[in-house]
């Protein structure tokens, strides 16, 4: 007997799958644990050498990160108060007082706009134009998908300083909706294919159905081609928030201060002294928090539409 | 009232020509059956009439009015189709209840439930009505499907081999309840089937479709007696009409090529010489197959035949039809 099977593996394959697959998500998950370790280190342990798994943990990171702060000196001591919060006190700690709150916030928000903003309308005009490209007679069809894609085949970066000066024209540098418009660009092409892709498997019957049963073809396509179309859109969803969340290089050249997204902002947070790596890894931290909650609430849908539509009979 | 009426349609896909100049009236209340062997034309046809296709020549009116520019909800018809479609992501329920909900109609929700429940018990899948459509059987499916059509009390019907996957008891329960529910209506009704009972016992008139034309429309008593050729006299009749050579009985009319005999229609005691081959003992008949100078047929005794294989018996024919070398009728 070979241990090869097609019906149920054998105990022996089980638990090496298992030894495979708990040190494939042990070695992806180091960096992701070192980074939110990291975040409750002080700041000498977040940089001491050999860096340390058990350490004195402390919120110093996420108070920094959320406050800008001065350095208490020799004459402010006598006028200061005592303390009236915990991070007043975390602060004070650390030598520091609390003048304010950070940009940390506002970027974090600019980050939540813009990348939900880009992804919904990558959503909604990649669904649009993928039920076109399946269903209708579209002239130079092949060509159009073509070129769709092929916005997609040089690095992005490629085409920033046509698109600066575009956005200076335009006064749309530096603004939420420019860094929509562009992203929502970006993704066009992802869930445009993808899409069509999953709009392509769902056979016209069911709306030539609709049809006969009094519907328009708009009410079809939204009462019958949608409800079934779900699980694709889940899934372009996550991959295009992904994308736009996550974007670096156009958000450093596109935006400074009122648009910035968290990407381009986390790394420029400099502690009193240095560059503050606690603050940086709890802005890490943080950021990581929104795309894990979308991708757990369409994770369903995302585990049945990675396999495209392969499921369907 | 529904006439329904195709003129001069043609269509054809590629170079497959699915239709070709039909011309047909269907009366007000008529219920058509379409016949034909697979690829004639017959859900087509359907598709014209509903407005889901459009012909590349001919017009299809209702009612008089040329409808050939209206969407399939304008024309307002109900359809039964060959592969179910049934809604994957709606229930049983939901799936009966969704051309009620159209925005054409707006049911109340009250009349909703009562239309539901009574169609579905109609076609007894009361059972199965929060299953979700894509968790039944091919047969309920089917019922399903044709559920969906009868909950709006239309004026047209169309239904591509509804009763198919059926087994024969329900199959027979449902002819009947369909036939009721079209008559009460007065509804029209264009009727796509392969079971000669169905054919027979519901139509009032038969179409019967070849390669793309119409070759005959009548009632089916008319197509039956009268067919105008070989290929329409064969569409209906089980078993079917035996189709020998003309010259093996005398007095073949001139120009005759083959002589069409219906199993009822073989006299037993004088004629021409047999051998029985096989006796099939059916309950209400039995069937005798027969060779004649090596040509097969079949025909009809009584129940109680004491004949058995190897025994002789002469034969003629009774009310034949005679057809010419392209298949044609001549007498
Ligand atoms: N959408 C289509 N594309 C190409 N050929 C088609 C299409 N629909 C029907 N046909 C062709 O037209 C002919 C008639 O088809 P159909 O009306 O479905 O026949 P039936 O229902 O009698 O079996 C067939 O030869 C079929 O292959
Ligand atoms: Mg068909």
């Amino acid at each position: 007997m070979s241990g090869f099977s097609v019906t149920e593996p054998s105990r022996r394959q089980k638990w090496i799958a298992g030894v495979l697959v708990i040190t494939y998500a042990l070695v992806t998950i180091m960096p992701l644990l070192w980074i939110i370790a990291t975040g409750f280190k002080s700041p000498e342990d977040a940089i001491s050498y050999p860096p340390k798994v058990v350490f004195q943990p402390s919120l110093e990171g996420y108070v920094n990160l959320f406050s800008s702060r001065t350095r208490i000196t020799e004459s402010m001591q006598e006028t200061l108060q005592p303390a009236e919060t915990w991070y007043d006190q975390v602060a004070r700690d650390s030598g520091t007082v609390i003048v304010g709150a950070s940009r940390y916030g506002q970027r974090f928000l600019n980050s939540v706009v813009i990348g939900f903003g880009s992804t919904f309308l990558a959503i909604v005009f990649g669904t649009t134009a993928a039920y076109a490209f399946s269903r209708f007679k579209v002239p130079l069809k092949d060509d159009l998908l073509f070129f769709i894609l092929s916005t997609r085949m040089m690095p992005p970066i490629a085409v920033a300083i046509p698109i600066f000066l575009m956005f200076r024209q335009l006064g749309l540098n530096d603004t939420k909706l420019g860094m929509i418009l562009l992203y929502t660009a970006v993704n066009l092409s992802l869930s445009v294919w993808l899409l069509k892709g999953f709009i392509d498997e769902i056979p016209f019957e069911y709306e030539e159905a609709a049809l006969i049963d009094g519907y328009t073809r708009f009410q079809a396509f939204y009462k019958v081609v949608l409800p079934q179309a779900a699980t694709g859109i889940a899934s372009t969803a996550i991959f295009c928030l992904i994308f736009a969340w996550n974007e670096y290089a156009f958000a450093v050249l596109l935006t400074s201060g009122n648009a910035q997204t968290a990407p381009p902002f986390i790394p420029t947070i400099i502690g009193v002294g240095g560059q503050d790596w606690p603050a940086v890894a709890a802005g890490a931290t943080i950021f990581l928090i929104p795309v894990m909650i979308f991708t757990i609430l369409l994770r369903k849908h995302l585990l049945r539409g990675i396999t495209f539509g392969a499921v369907r009979k | 009232m529904a006439e329904v009426s195709l003129q001069n349609i043609s269509r054809r896909y590629g170079d497959q020509v699915a239709l070709d100049d039909v011309t047909m009236t269907v009366p007000d209340g008529a219920f058509v059956v379409l016949l034909g062997p697979t690829g004639a034309g017959k859900t087509t046809t359907l598709r014209m009439v509903s407005g889901l296709d459009k012909p590349d020549v001919g017009k299809v009116l209702i009612n008089g009015e040329d409808v050939s520019r209206h969407t399939p909800a304008q024309r307002n018809v109900a359809m039964v189709f060959q592969q179910y479609s049934l809604y994957p992501h709606l229930s049983v329920r939901q799936n009966l209840a969704f051309p009620l909900k159209s925005p054409m109609l707006r049911t109340p929700e009250d009349e909703i439930t009562r239309k539901v429940a009574e169609v579905a018990e109609t076609l007894q899948i009361s059972h199965k009505l929060d299953n979700k459509a894509t968790e039944l059987s091919g047969g309920e499916m089917q019922r399903v499907s044709i559920g969906r059509a009868l909950v709006r009390d239309l004026q047209i019907y169309l239904m591509d081999e509804p009763l198919s996957s059926l087994d024969a008891k329900l199959r027979s329960d449902l002819r009947i309840v369909l036939k009721r529910i079209q008559t009460s209506l007065g509804a029209t009704m264009l009727y796509v089937t392969h079971d000669q009972i169905e054919a027979m016992t519901m139509a009032t008139h038969v179409g019967v479709l070849d390669h793309g034309k119409l070759v005959q429309f009548g009632p089916p008593r008319e197509i039956y007696q009268n067919p105008v050729s070989i290929y329409a006299a064969s569409r209906l009749g089980s078993p079917k009409i035996n189709i020998l050579p003309a010259d093996v009985f005398p007095a073949a009319p001139g120009g005759a090529h083959s002589i069409g005999l219906r199993p009822e229609h073989i006299g037993i005691g004088e004629g021409a010489e047999t051998r029985v081959v096989r006796v099939e003992h059916l309950g209400d008949q039995t069937r005798l197959h027969l060779s004649l100078n090596g040509h097969d047929l079949i025909t009809l005794t009584d129940p109680h035949s004491p004949l058995a294989k190897g025994d002789t018996l002469r034969i003629s024919p009774q009310s034949p039809l005679y057809f010419d070398a392209n298949g044609d009728r001549i007498t």
